[in-house]
């Protein structure tokens, strides 16, 4: 357990975005590996590492890939470069340090299901680190990496980069073939599922970036290795993105397992200006909240999801005992009313009541009975909407009035917020 | 405003790498922002014409997204995000410094036409280095009032980093789709 750099091992390489340094750490024999075995021979490989999808859902990767229906071509490779998600920044990390890592990744991943045609959908706003994936896809075709015959194999593959635009929603898969179709970025119903029917309707596979990062080295070192590492049901490593009220923010790839405690205290340096620690969020704007009774759960999938949340895409969002717990939920809720792309209703109307009645709160305008009024919306947005956005809107605001309660209560009986109180009052 | 030729040649070259043509509609939005710094309806006809799509399918698609601009801004773009991870960090006590500093509000062109700034609640992805800020899309983070001060020293005679010199673009209140002011 704890620090385990696997891909961010070379990271503080310099000049580790070029070809030639990436080589040197080993870079791109992953994929040399890779095209002396057979396709199915990798599945297995990947199947057996028990390597879970990093951009959210946990599924696992192996298993996702062995739904492509038998003898239908083309397929396609999608990188989900889209990361929006409120507190992670992993994604972008792993792109700005080693770009090659993430294609040599998406190479594996092509020649494993046999595409030969992949895409990275990038947000638009991450224009430096399209850039560094743009120079790297030219180093690697001049390098014979990418081409009609890669490496005299026989194998053709080509990786368009596509810049996104700016909507949050086109990171859930369905909305983002759409949206690399030409279209607006709304979600698409399951079943079919991408892998049956995807990009053009065709056998699609949409693996996150930090996902297809794992391959080379699942490649190399074998899937006992990675196994070896992690718990039984969450293998490897995790890069963990963390932020908020901690002294030393940033990422940290840990092994999968380790006690959110020492994540915190230990790699974090803890809550910062001596304060106490109130909450905190794995996972993602979209995850419930836990409290410091849970500093000693794993991060790890499914003890995180035993504890009551979800580790999501591997945010960490440190709160300290000054947090307004209302202005956090706040914010999310708005964040979701704005990205909420419209298609349906509980989530098109319900995250606008929601961010109204917060907006409420706030101004210390609401009544003590507009706590359960959100619960109302909560619950007839949750398992009401037509993707997973809708439902997420609604767990971290409902997770904060479960512990929090009384804060909403305050905001009603002091006509606005008590922390903001709190705060001009220590300035005055 | 017609499209530059070698807008037009990308536009056509990235067309061609897409097994569908539709696929190239956001690209195209793209360079013509490159070239002109907004996506006026009269270059969103051409690129219809380019890839013969009807011009309605490209104004559907672009009005989804949040980034293509209808009109011209300021030279320089900075956005500060004040989503909670942000907010944990001071976010909004520099969002209030940068309006205070630039004098004009969340949404708004300086007077010299040089910056065009506001507050957004969409993570930047850059929560590890809060307050932060993107300037031109490239990102400032660890932000206080002295880095902030120096930022907009440099962008005040700083050119634009791409395409012409944009129309000087007033200073006023632009509702804008899809952007929450906080
Ligand atoms: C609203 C929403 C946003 C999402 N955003 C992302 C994202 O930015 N990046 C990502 O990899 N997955 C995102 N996902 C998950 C994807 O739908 C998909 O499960 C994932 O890309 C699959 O890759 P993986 O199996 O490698 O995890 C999102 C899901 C939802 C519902
Ligand atoms: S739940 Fe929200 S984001 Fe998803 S389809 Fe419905 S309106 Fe769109
Ligand atoms: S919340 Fe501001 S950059 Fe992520």
């Amino acid at each position: 357990m704890g620090l385990k750099p696997v891909l961010t091992k070379d990271f503080h390489t310099e000049n580790l975005e070029q070809l030639s340094v990436y080589e040197r750490t080993g870079g791109y024999a992953g994929f040399k590996k890779a095209l002396e075995m057979q396709p199915d021979e990798l599945v297995e490989l990947v199947k057996k590492s028990g390597l879970r999808g990093r951009g959210g859902a946990g599924f696992p990767t192996g298993n996702k890939w062995s739904f492509l229906p038998k003898g239908v071509y083309p397929r396609y490779l999608v990188c989900n470069a889209d990361e929006s998600e409120p507190g992670c920044f992993k994604d972008r990390y792993l792109i700005e340090k080693s770009p090659h890592q993430v294609l040599e990744g998406i190479l594996i991943a092509s020649y494993a299901i046999g595409c030969n045609l992949a895409f990275i959908y990038i947000r638009g706003e991450y224009l430096p680190q399209h850039e560094a994936l743009e120079s790297a896809i030219e180093e690697a075709r001049q390098a014979g990496y990418l081409g009609k015959n890669v490496l005299g194999k026989g194998y053709e593959i080509d990786v368009i980069l596509h810049r996104g635009a700016g909507a949050y929603i086109c990171g859930e898969e369905t909305a983002l073939l759409t949206s690399l179709e030409g279209y607006r970025g709304e979600p698409r119903l399951k079943p079919p599922f991408p892998a049956i029917k995807g990009l053009y309707g065709k056998p699609t596979v949409v693996n996150n970036v930090e996902t297809v990062a794992n391959l080379p080295h699942i490649v190399i070192n074998g899937a006992d290795w990675f196994g070896a590492m992690g718990t039984p049901t969450g293998k490897g490593t995790r890069v963990w993105c963390m932020s908020g009220h901690v002294n030393r923010p940033g990422n940290y790839e840990l092994e999968n397992g380790t006690p959110i405690r020492e994540l915190i205290e230990e790699h974090g340096g803890g809550v910062w200006k001596n304060r106490k620690l109130k909450a905190f969020q794995p996972g993602g704007a979209s995850m419930m909240v836990l409290l410091p009774e849970h500093l000693d759960v794993g991060l790890d999938f499914d003890a995180i999801q035993k504890a009551g949340s979800l580790a999501g895409a591997g945010a960490m969002v440190v709160m300290d005992e000054t947090t307004c717990m209302v202005d956090a939920a706040r914010r999310y809720v708005k964040f979701f009313h704005h990205e909420s792309c419209g298609k349906c209703t509980p989530c098109r109307e319900g995250t606008f009541w929601m961010s109204n009645l917060f907006d409420r709160f706030e101004a210390g305008e609401a009544k003590a009975t507009d706590v359960d009024l959100l619960l109302d919306i909560g619950y007839s947005i949750d398992g009401r909407s037509f993707c997973p956005l809708g439902d997420a809107s609604t767990w971290f605001p409902r997770s904060v009035i479960k512990f929090f309660r009384d804060e909403f209560l305050e905001h009603v009986s002091e006509k606005g917020c008590p922390f903001k109180k709190m705060a001009q009052e220590a300035v005055a | 405003m017609a499209l530059a030729k070698p807008t037009v040649e990308e536009i056509k070259t990235r067309a061609a790498r897409y097994p569908s043509r539709q696929s190239a509609i956001i690209p195209a939005l793209w360079a013509v922002q490159h070239e002109q710094g907004y996506v006026t309806k009269e270059s969103m006809g051409e690129i219809a014409q380019i890839l013969g799509l009807p011009p309605s399918l490209i104004e559907a698609t672009a009005s989804f997204y949040s980034m293509f601009l209808a009109r011209p801004e300021g030279r320089h773009d900075v956005v500060i995000c004040v989503n909670a991870p942000c907010m944990l960090r001071g976010a909004d006590e520099m969002a209030a410094y940068l309006g205070q500093q630039l004098g004009v509000r969340d949404g708004e062109t300086t007077t010299d036409g040089a910056i065009t700034w506001h507050s957004t609640i969409e993570c930047l992805g850059a929560c590890g280095g809060a307050p932060m800020m993107q300037v031109d899309h490239h990102f400032e983070e660890n932000l206080t009032p002295e880095r902030i001060d120096s930022i907009i020293e440099r962008l005040r005679t700083e050119p634009a980093p791409h395409g012409p010199k944009p129309e000087k673009a007033a200073a006023v209140a632009r509702p804008r789709a899809k952007r929450t002011q906080n």
